[in-house]
């Protein structure tokens, strides 16, 4: 994990596609505006296989930005971004970095999964077959090989009791318990968190972010966090990235961010969220 | 004016061809308007204006022209480009055509009703457009406006009569064919008059038994 301020190397990346194995998840130089707002600026960072960031900042930091040109649900202005070596948004044709298809970035972001803030399950479907519906029309499992893995992630999310229900009959905390489930039954490399806990009543937010413990310290997925569950970053992160205005203004450890801070913003933004 | 039974009864042979005429041309030319209309709604959420452009258009066309011009457009047209179809036949795409711009619009506001989270969940999950249409966003979509069609399948079998005016025999039809030559209008007029009502009454009955079963 490291992040770098200044914009360095990356036209170099572009004709030299060598990757370092330990890095799943880089970003080079990546911009993202929408109209004359930038919301990414220049963004540099990169991700260890296996590692637990949590990005933290204030609403409108580019925060969640970042979660969707992961999820290819925005596209950076500039800049590329590589995920397990390959570049998500480009592909290269003859030698020449273009604009990516629908198809190379589908397979790119088959490493990726990702937990939304509303859930969104499919309410026409039942809870098993939320969990069952990609792998087997995306991997191609075979229906009872992707029942059984939908089985066992129930059991560890703790929904084995209510496979045969539709989302809309289970509580929110329960949907989200589901959604992680869906995710997982992909087999993802990286599983993206988009404030999961902040649709929730108070009372079920902790029954999602102990699944979420588990997942954490019982696997070796990679995770990347957005959150203002401030207890939840410290627990689960390797690394903790301080965003604001677009920009990341201080990394580290949980222990150095939240107890050491050198950034004026960040003493800022953790006493008005802790 | 005197209410002649025998007149009832000389009008049933022409009266039931009639009924068959009107029935077929709503069931087909409801079929027609259903998948069509579909069609038109998913190709103006294509990505390509290539697709969206030219459709929007004819959709807007078809829709703001009065039907009865495009009857005599299909019928009397189309064979001078050695497109010959029966009466019956051009009706039933007359009708279909012109009500599936209709039913666009209604496919089309059930689908903008799909929240956008499901479009992302989809996206999340690597499916294939096809089967984020066929699995996810359809079957949402339509089962919030199945009421909204039920409404234009009786607004077509109202409009039906305007496919007489080339020459598809419906109730209208036989019954100012019966009149033509008996003139005795009272009759037939009243006996597809109850025919309409027969007809309708029940498929808005059913339109509103989904729209409590569905709409929720």
């Amino acid at each position: 994990m490291s992040v770098e301020k200044t914009p360095s190397t990356a036209a170099n990346d572009a004709s030299n596609p060598a990757v370092d194995g330990s890095e799943l998840i880089r970003f080079d130089n990546v911009t993202k505006r929408y109209g004359s707002n930038v919301v990414l600026d220049n963004l540099c960072f990169d991700v260890a296989s296996g590692k637990h960031v949590t990005l933290i900042g204030p609403s409108g930091s580019g925060k969640t930005t970042i979660l969707r040109l992961l999820m290819t649900l925005v596209k950076p202005e500039e800049g590329t971004i590589k995920v397990a070596g390959e570049y998500l948004s480009h592909e290269e044709r003859n030698g020449k970095l273009v604009p990516a298809g629908e198809k190379h970035s589908r397979e790119v972001r088959k490493k990726i999964g990702m937990v939304f803030q509303q859930f969104n399950l499919f309410p026409n479907m039942k809870v098993l077959r939320n969990i069952t519906e990609a792998p087997v029309h995306v991997l191609g499992l075979g229906k009872d090989e992707a029942e059984q893995r939908a089985r066992e992630l129930l059991e560890m999310v703790g929904l084995t009791d209510h496979l045969d229900k539709y989302p809309t009959q289970l509580s929110g905390g329960q949907q989200q318990r589901v959604a992680i489930a869906r995710a997982l039954a992909m087999r993802p490399q990286v599983l993206l968190l988009d404030e999961v806990t902040s649709a929730l009543d108070p009372e079920l937010v902790a029954g999602v972010l102990d699944v979420l413990r588990d997942i954490a310290h019982s696997t070796d997925i990679t995770m990347l966090c957005v959150t203002h569950e401030m207890n939840f970053a410290r627990d689960i992160s390797d690394d903790v990235l301080m965003f604001d205005a677009g920009r990341v203004i201080e990394s580290g450890s949980p222990e150095k961010i939240f107890s050491d801070p050198e950034h004026e913003r960040t003493r800022e933004f953790l006493s008005a969220v802790l | 004016m005197q209410w002649d039974w025998s007149a009832v009864g000389d009008f049933m042979p022409r009266f039931w061809d009639g009924v068959l005429v009107t029935l077929e041309a709503l069931v087909l030319g409801s079929l027609i308007a259903f998948a069509l209309g579909l069609v038109w709604a998913m190709a103006q959420r294509s990505p390509l204006k290539a697709v969206r452009w030219p459709v929007t258009a004819v959709t807007e066309f078809i829709r703001n022209t009065p039907l009865l011009v495009q009857l005599f457009f299909l019928f009397y047209v189309l064979p001078e480009w050695s497109v010959t179809l029966s009466a019956l036949t051009t009706g039933i795409i007359g009708l279909g055509l012109h009500y599936s711009t209709y039913t666009a619009e209604v496919y089309r506001a059930g689908i903008d009703g799909v929240p956008e989270g499901q479009w992302e969940a989809c996206t999340a999950l690597s499916m294939p457009r096809g089967r984020t249409w066929s699995a996810v966003i359809l079957p949402q979509a339509i089962r919030r406006v199945v009421p909204a069609l039920g409404n234009y399948v009786i607004a077509m079998l109202k409009d039906s009569p305007q496919i007489a005016a080339i020459g598809a025999l419906e109730m209208l039809g036989q019954a100012r064919q019966f009149t033509a030559t008996s003139f005795q209008p009272t009759e037939p007029i009243t006996v597809i008059g109850i025919a309409f009502i027969v007809i309708a009454y029940p498929a808005s009955l059913l339109t509103r038994a989904l729209e409590r079963r569905l709409v929720r």
